[in-house]
């Protein structure tokens, strides 16, 4: 059975038909891409994969059962953790916090244990604490623990928010332009990172991305959508060379 | 480690600030009127942080802190004024009741956090603080405008323990919260809604429970409130005391709990203090509260944070290497 | 028949409370539109127009003409003024920090009213000198016709303006996406002054006619109708100058009618009581569209 799986999913705003039909299926542990022009409805699928909208048509099932309908902090308990095209952080937190925000539903203790900081409430924020630098160490934001998000630099700001997201534990991890505004050296650092996560900590990947070195170097297949609809799937070597997807990125 | 050194140092603040006001009182060195100024300074302590836990951590502005304020302090008193049990224990009663009272409105006002943000929820708390006021004064239980005389004064200056106590419970409560996961949500909310949701956080039962834990403690000043003042009229309880608390958040710079007590007791004793200087209040309030978003917002601050910033970040660089 | 008489009496109250809602509302509305923000203050304005007048009219003797436009034009100046102040050094700022500028700019004026004038009321009969009308049992006063009357023509002077003229057009855009707008060579500075001026000048006008209706000056007159106004601009859908003149009024009549069918002392609870209820069922408002943020 496959991890995800997309059936018919459509939505409309008012007359605009911004996602028709869209099929897709994720077997587990795969690193898969969702490429194409711009204005092509990649952000909305994703939007509409993570419950920030309903779909109008269509269903999506998560290893069998469907999320259609759940508001996307239950999604996101349901296993899908997403990143941000302009990034989102938890700009007055540190670091830390940041993480430590995102295992909101790993580690739970009561309103109560909140309050009166209670032997229990130590231990779970001691065990939170080794699993955020855990995490941290892993993109080597480690040092940078006690220091507010909005201060670090850009390419930093983007992997805090990788980080962030595998910090819900998620099954399905969605990756929104994570090498944006990144430089070709910041880029290669991100490919080898994005596969060391996928191993790291056993997850799939779905990620929209423009730079077609980053796509053709690390997909294994790929989904490309112009004008909210599906123009073509397979694997990079086969999509990239379909001459219907050159001209929807160049043009006739 | 750093944080019990935090602990104890702010054990040892609390230990000593009691010491000194109870010395003071003591020894008779307080005037009449400083004395009297002691449990409004607490009070005001009390709703300054219970406020803060909105707009410091949760970034939404109310404008109606002053209606749970009375809900507490209408509650407690006509329930110390009505209850057949012994005067301490019914201010026992009254302290949980008041609270509760202001906690359910809280939860009430809170719907509304669901569907609106920013300008339009500050409207709407206002609007719930003024419809509180003007059933309080068309009510006959509560006396209406002629207001409701006679409460026991169980927490004014002679009792100062037991308002000390209760102060710092609500600042407890409040710290604590923010440094635990349903803090740092709340926080994540006031940052970034939206991704807070995506990071798995409820964002509607927070926002709720927000407003109903700074209500429930309102409730409390409130009632401390009215056993010191002896007498409660709704006019009390209006816009302009919600915004004096607010002033005193802004003040402490919004989203500190220490700022906000700081600015509490100097907002409180200085007009107080310097004679002539009470018709002036309201005046220099408004002053201070453009003056501090102007300057907050400004360059120059822009450029003080940076400097701070670049620093922290170069000597983090070194230790990196 | 006298019910009804009665009734017919009370909508017309109604009427010309809402006609200076209206009025104070289209300020409201047209600066959120713009500068999207709640300019707290703008309530304020009215009492300094009412203050304004007074000076004019009573202390300084100017002839009627010449006290009103002086009065409109102060509050013109004033608004543009504390724009420029207080609320232009914060476009870029969180909401929040703008809201709480907004207020205390209110709270500036109120208490320099207070200084200046004393919290004592001070009585102003009103300036308004025309004699009332008597249509079979009902009877219009003086001050009733000239603010529907006046009223009526700020109104079709406005949506004229708005519609037909080049600034009015600068403002639409401006409103519509700031950033195109000054892309396209439009002045955002000046459309958004020219904002405050507007809404300050109908805010003047409202505050004359509201002095003339209660004759009494007081330093926090302005809050009152300020905050109704506010909740009639929501009614309506904030941003749509149409719904602030329709919110105002149906907001007036509201109020008239709860006055004298359910309790003086309520009706201002079931005011606000009509906002909270609008804001949750229909946040947009009557005539307002919602923006969503996007993700």
């Amino acid at each position: 059975m496959a991890l995800l799986e997309v059936k018919n999913l459509g939505i409309s705003f008012g007359g605009l038909r911004a996602v028709d039909n869209l099929n897709m299926s994720l077997e587990k542990g795969s690193l898969v891409g969702l490429i194409g022009p711009n204005g092509a409805g990649k952000t909305t699928a994703f939007n509409l994969l993570t419950g920030v909208y309903r779909p109008t048509d269509g269903t999506i099932t998560l290893e069998g059962s469907s999320i259609v309908g759940k508001t996307p902090s239950e999604i996101c308990k349901a296993g899908i953790a997403r990143t941000f095209q302009n990034i989102r952080l938890f700009q007055k937190m540190s670091v830390k916090d940041n993480v430590k925000a995102a295992l909101h539903n790993q580690f739970q203790y009561s309103l109560l244990e909140s309050i009166c900081h209670v032997a229990s409430y130590k231990k779970k924020e001691k065990e939170m604490d080794e699993k955020v630098m855990e995490i941290l160490k892993v993109f080597d934001l480690d040092v940078y623990a006690d220091t507010f998000a909005s201060n670090l630099p850009y390419g930093k700001q983007r992997k805090l928010e990788i980080a962030r997201a595998l910090a819900t534990d998620p099954k399905l991890l969605l990756l929104d332009e994570p090498a944006a505004g990144m430089n070709p050296n910041e880029t290669a650092e991100l490919m080898e990172t994005i596969e060391l996560i996928r191993k790291k900590f056993d997850i799939t990947i779905l990620l929209i991305e423009h730079d077609m070195k980053l796509v053709s170097g690390i997909c294994e297949y790929l989904y490309v959508l112009n004008f909210g609809t599906e123009l073509a799937n397979g694997t990079p070597d086969i999509v990239l060379n379909d001459p219907k997807v050159i001209t929807a990125y160049l043009g006739e | 480690m750093e944080n019990k050194k935090k602990l104890l140092i702010n054990v040892v603040i609390a230990i000593v600030v009691y010491a000194a006001v109870m010395i003071l009182l003591n020894s008779g060195l307080l005037n009449r009127q400083m004395r009297s100024l002691i449990t409004p300074i607490c009070t005001n302590v009390m709703l300054a942080v219970s406020l803060c836990l909105i707009v410091g951590f949760l970034g939404e502005l109310t404008l109606g802190h002053a209606g749970f304020m009375s809900l507490g302090a209408y509650t407690g008193a006509l329930l110390s004024l009505n209850l057949p049990f012994p005067p301490y224990v019914s201010l026992f009663i009254a302290i949980i009741a008041g609270g509760c009272v202001a906690a359910v409105a809280g939860a009430i006002i809170g719907i509304p956090v669901l569907r609106l943000r920013g300008d339009y929820l500050a409207i709407v708390t206002l609007g719930f603080g003024e419809i509180i006021r003007s059933v309080i004064n068309a009510l006959d239980i509560t006396g209406g405008a002629r207001g409701l005389s006679g409460i026991e004064r169980l927490t004014n200056y002679n009792h100062f323990t037991l308002v000390f106590v209760l102060t710092l419970i609500v600042i407890v409560v409040v710290s604590n919260l923010i440094n635990s996961r349903h803090g740092r949500a709340i926080c994540a909310i006031r940052d970034n809604y939206i991704a807070a949701e995506a990071c798995g956080i409820p964002v509607s039962r927070f926002k709720i429970m927000a407003f109903i834990i700074s209500a429930f403690l309102a409730g409390i000043a409130g009632v401390v409130y009215a056993h010191n003042i002896g007498i409660l009229k709704p006019a009390n309880f209006d816009y302009n005391t919600s915004i004096e608390i607010l002033v005193m958040v802004v003040l402490g710079g919004m989203g500190s709990i220490k700022g906000s007590i700081i600015a509490a007791v100097i907002l409180t004793a200085l007009p107080e203090l310097l004679r002539g200087a009470a018709d002036y209040r309201m005046l220099i309030y408004s002053i201070v509260l453009i003056a501090m978003m102007l300057f907050r917002n400004s360059n120059f601050n822009a450029a003080l944070i940076e400097k701070k910033n670049l620093k922290a970040m170069q000597k983090l660089q070194k230790e990196g290497k | 028949m006298s019910l009804l008489n009665s009734i017919l009496e009370q909508l017309i109250n109604g009427l010309r409370t809402g006609s200076i809602y209206a009025l104070i509302a289209i300020g409201y509305t047209m600066v959120y539109g713009i500068a999207k923000m709640i300019n707290f203050a703008h309530g304020d304005i009215i009492m300094v127009g009412a203050y304004a007048l007074y000076v004019y009219s009573s202390i300084l003797k100017l002839p009627l003409v010449a006290a009103i436009i002086l009065t409109v034009v102060t509050c013109s100046v004033l608004g543009i003024i504390t724009e420029k102040i207080a609320y232009k050094p914060l476009r870029n700022a969180p909401s929040l920090a703008v809201l709480i500028t907004a207020i205390g700019m209110s709270f500036l004026l109120q208490n320099v009213a207070l200084l200046i004038f004393k919290a004592t009321p001070i009585p102003f009969a009103s300036v308004v000198n025309v004699s009332g009308i008597r249509l079979g049992s009902l009877y219009l006063s003086g001050t009733t016709l000239v603010t529907l009357g006046v009223t009526v023509i700020a109104m079709v002077a406005l949506t004229l303006f708005v519609n037909k003229t080049k600034a009015g057009r600068a403002m639409r855009a401006v409103s519509e996406d700031r950033g195109a707008a000054e892309l396209m060579g439009i002045s955002v500075n000046a459309t958004i002054s020219l904002t405050f001026a507007i809404g300050s000048g109908l805010a003047a006008v409202a505050g004359i006619l509201y002095i003339s209706q209660y004759e009494t000056l007081m330093p926090t007159l302005g809050a009152l109708p300020g905050i109704k106004a506010f909740v009639a601009a929501v009614l309506g859908g904030i941003g749509s100058i149409p719904g602030a003149m329709f919110g105002g009024i149906i907001l007036g009549i509201i109020e008239s009618l709860s006055k004298a069918y359910i309790s003086t002392q309520l009706s201002d609870a079931i005011v606000y009581g009509v906002l909270v209820v609008v804001l949750l069922v229909k946040p947009s408002g009557l005539l307002g569209k919602l923006k969503i943020e996007k993700v």
